[in-house]
């Protein structure tokens, strides 16, 4: 009923908007919430500079997104997860995948009597996930935690409850440092989780984390930095122990080996020393085709403005923005677009 | 038709002729009206029925018997949000009930006037509180509560009973209901107050008469005279229980498994539906989510119809027994 409802928000949205339209050229968009607050004000100063384009955004979800430009109500998606080739094949107009700004998934805890910043492995966090570590005091969790004066408690697990595009690059990692997880659970936007409860959201998540004691759950990097939430560092693939930041977000994608030509890749668990290894890029679904020519051109010149002006607000709205060798190759790709 | 002609009278010939005119565009508006209703309850099955077509196919009716919910296999089942939608509610009416209807006997009955009317306000005013509202009420004062105090409590009391045994989290089944017990609180009050009002003054003034204490009055003569109202209150607050989203996924813990303890966390239909429904991958699982709409729609049916049942049993009960 949701979808019915969105698809009829589309629809209606089309409709009323059909009618300025003879003046500015409208433009909808749908899809991904967290890289929304960027995108909203993205298409605002957009218009700002370029008055006759009038770009829509509706975040109603990732798969919301891919859902409505399959069916082509929308002129572009967005997705905080690659599209499948299954997802790619249903598509009538194969779509391009561009990678926008960057985000990361934190683990942040509540432990009573614990004010140290703590460091996890990648076999803790499986570990604790999977219910075989259970209390805070475990070896596991210790040994790269000296000096801190773990508690002999049970660790009770959060996790989001709603389907989200943070849970998915959250098992993504899992699924890449654990063949137990990935074999007994394995990614998606939402999963069957072995242990834990669910919050709705990042702030379900953080409000559960608050009320529990000896609680750890995973959030966005943003929202841990806008709400000062305590978080850990991981142990990457080089084997460093990484804060998670926007600089050590970008040196992920930068140092992420293989970047295949359509940018479809997760990044998590990416090599280097400097690499925060829960990292996700989010990206824009545009068709490879787009009929109408003004169309063509206020997105193709809207992609170009997203990669080189656009990189300037990330920071400031704490989104990490992407690699400059990334951004060459994505420019390369906005000629594409036919 | 038949009863406009008969009150056509030949004395005010023409203002019968444009009443009779009146009453025929009335009586097509109302029937639309009316209609609409109908129409907009029949589609509404239909959406769910079309738009759940991949899940039924594929699970048929094991879906309604499965304890499974796994998004990356793409295999699915009732049975946790069943359970859990059942005994939140059923508990929240254990709660509100008998504090609803005790309430609402001291309104009408017992309490002074200008006490009545302003406790009556605010309860009226409670009833239209956001349930987002509540859930945080839940979640910074219940929460801790629950945790802290009333589950171990309860389970040094009856601890060796499975209901109120294993882990105290204060989040799950017993604080979900405890919160919709507060939530249905003031519907019940409500309306069970207007009923007790309604109540004719000759049925207490009798029974005061026949040397009947106040309470005895209250109890023998007012209660049974407003019984299908007070029974009307606790459907509504049934179908708020059932239906209510938001409150209950920020306290419930939202793990779709079946558990024996009231305090480990459970999950029930509306809540699965806001939250996964628009990060819902694949075709299975969106039609699963949708089935369970249907599955919560039957369910709404089927006890609302049993309680007709009931009051129709009870009823011809009682005047059998006058």
């Amino acid at each position: 009923m949701k979808k019915l409802f969105a698809a009829g928000l589309t629809v209606l949205g089309t409709a009323v908007l059909a009618i300025p339209a003879v003046a500015a050229d409208t433009i909808n968009g749908a899809g991904a919430t967290f890289p929304a607050p960027i995108y909203q004000k993205w298409f605002e100063e957009y218009k700002a500079s370029h008055p006759s384009v009038q770009i829509n955004y509706q975040p109603i979800g990732s798969g919301g997104g891919i859902a409505q430009l399959q069916k082509g109500t929308v002129d572009f998606g967005a997705s905080d997860m690659p599209m499948t080739d299954d997802q790619i094949k249903q598509t009538p107009v194969k779509p391009l995948h561009f990678p926008t700004v960057m985000g990361a998934v934190v683990l942040s805890y509540n432990i009573p009597g614990v004010t140290a910043k703590l460091k996890f492995s990648p076999e803790a966090i499986a570990g604790m996930y999977l219910g075989t570590i259970q209390k805070w005091s475990d070896a596991k969790i210790k040994a790269d935690n000296p000096g801190v004066n773990l508690p002999d408690k049970e660790i009770e697990i959060v996790h989001r409850s709603d389907g989200s595009g943070t849970t998915f690059v959250f098992v993504d990692y899992l699924s890449k440092v654990s063949p137990e997880w990935k074999s007994k659970v394995g990614a998606n936007t939402s999963v069957a989780w072995p242990v834990g409860l669910g919050g709705k959201g990042n702030d379900g998540v953080e409000g559960l984390i608050k009320q529990t004691p000896n609680s750890i759950g995973y959030v966005e990097l943003i929202y841990a930095v806008n709400n000062k939430m305590a978080f850990a560092d991981v142990k990457n693939a080089a084997g460093k122990f990484v804060t998670p930041s926007f600089e050590s977000v970008t040196a992920a994608a930068a140092n992420s080996k293989e970047m295949p030509p359509d940018f479809r890749v997760s990044i998590t668990n990416a090599p280097g020393a400097g690499s925060y290894p829960i990292s996700t890029f989010t990206w824009l679904l545009v068709p490879s085709e787009i009929k109408d020519a003004a169309k063509k051109k206020d997105i193709t010149d809207f992609l170009a403005w997203m990669l080189t002006t656009g990189q300037n607000d990330a920071q400031g709205l704490s989104y990490a923005p992407l690699p400059k060798a990334v951004v060459s190759r994505v420019q390369a790709q906005i000629k594409m677009v036919k | 038709m038949a009863t406009s002609s008969a009150t056509l009278t030949p004395a005010s010939a023409t203002m019968s002729k444009r009443r009779f005119g009146g009453d025929e565009v009335a009586h097509i508006i109302t029937f639309l009206f009316a209609a609409l209703i109908i129409a907009v309850t029949i589609g509404l099955v239909w959406q769910l029925w079309l738009h759940s077509a991949a899940a039924r196919q594929k699970f048929g009716f094991s879906f309604l018997a499965s304890k499974l919910w796994n998004p990356v296999t793409d295999e699915f089942g009732a049975v946790p949000f069943i359970y859990g939608t059942i005994i939140t509610s059923f508990l929240a009416l254990l709660i509100s009930v008998p504090l609803g209807v005790g309430a609402a006997i001291y309104l009408s009955e017992l309490a002074p006037t200008k006490v009545s009317n302003i406790l009556t306000f605010l309860i009226e005013l409670l009833a239209a509180v956001p349930s987002v509202i509540f859930g945080l009420l839940a979640i910074f004062t219940l929460i801790p509560l629950m945790r802290d105090y009333i589950e171990p409590f309860l389970k040094n009391v009856l601890g060796f009973l499975p209901l109120f045994s294993g882990r105290a989290y204060g989040i799950g089944y017993l604080t979900a209901a405890a919160i919709l017990g507060v939530m249905t609180f003031p519907f019940i009050i409500s309306v069970s107050r207007e009923a007790l009002m309604a109540v004719p003054r000759e049925q207490r003034e009798a029974a005061l008469a026949l040397g009947a204490t106040r309470w005895e009055s209250t109890f023998d003569a007012v209660l049974p005279f407003a019984r299908l109202g007070i029974i009307g209150s606790v459907f509504l607050a049934l179908a708020r229980a059932l239906g209510e989203t938001m409150a209950v996924t920020m306290v419930i813990g939202n793990d779709p498994s079946v558990h024996a303890s009231l305090f480990a966390p459970g999950y029930t239909i509306a809540a699965v539906i806001a939250n996964e429904f628009s990060e819902a991958t694949g075709d299975v699982y969106l039609a699963s989510l949708v089935e369970l709409g249907l599955v919560l729609f039957a369910l709404t049916i089927v006890i609302n119809g049993l309680a007709q049942m009931m009051i129709v049993l009870t009823t011809r009960k009682g005047s059998r027994k006058g």
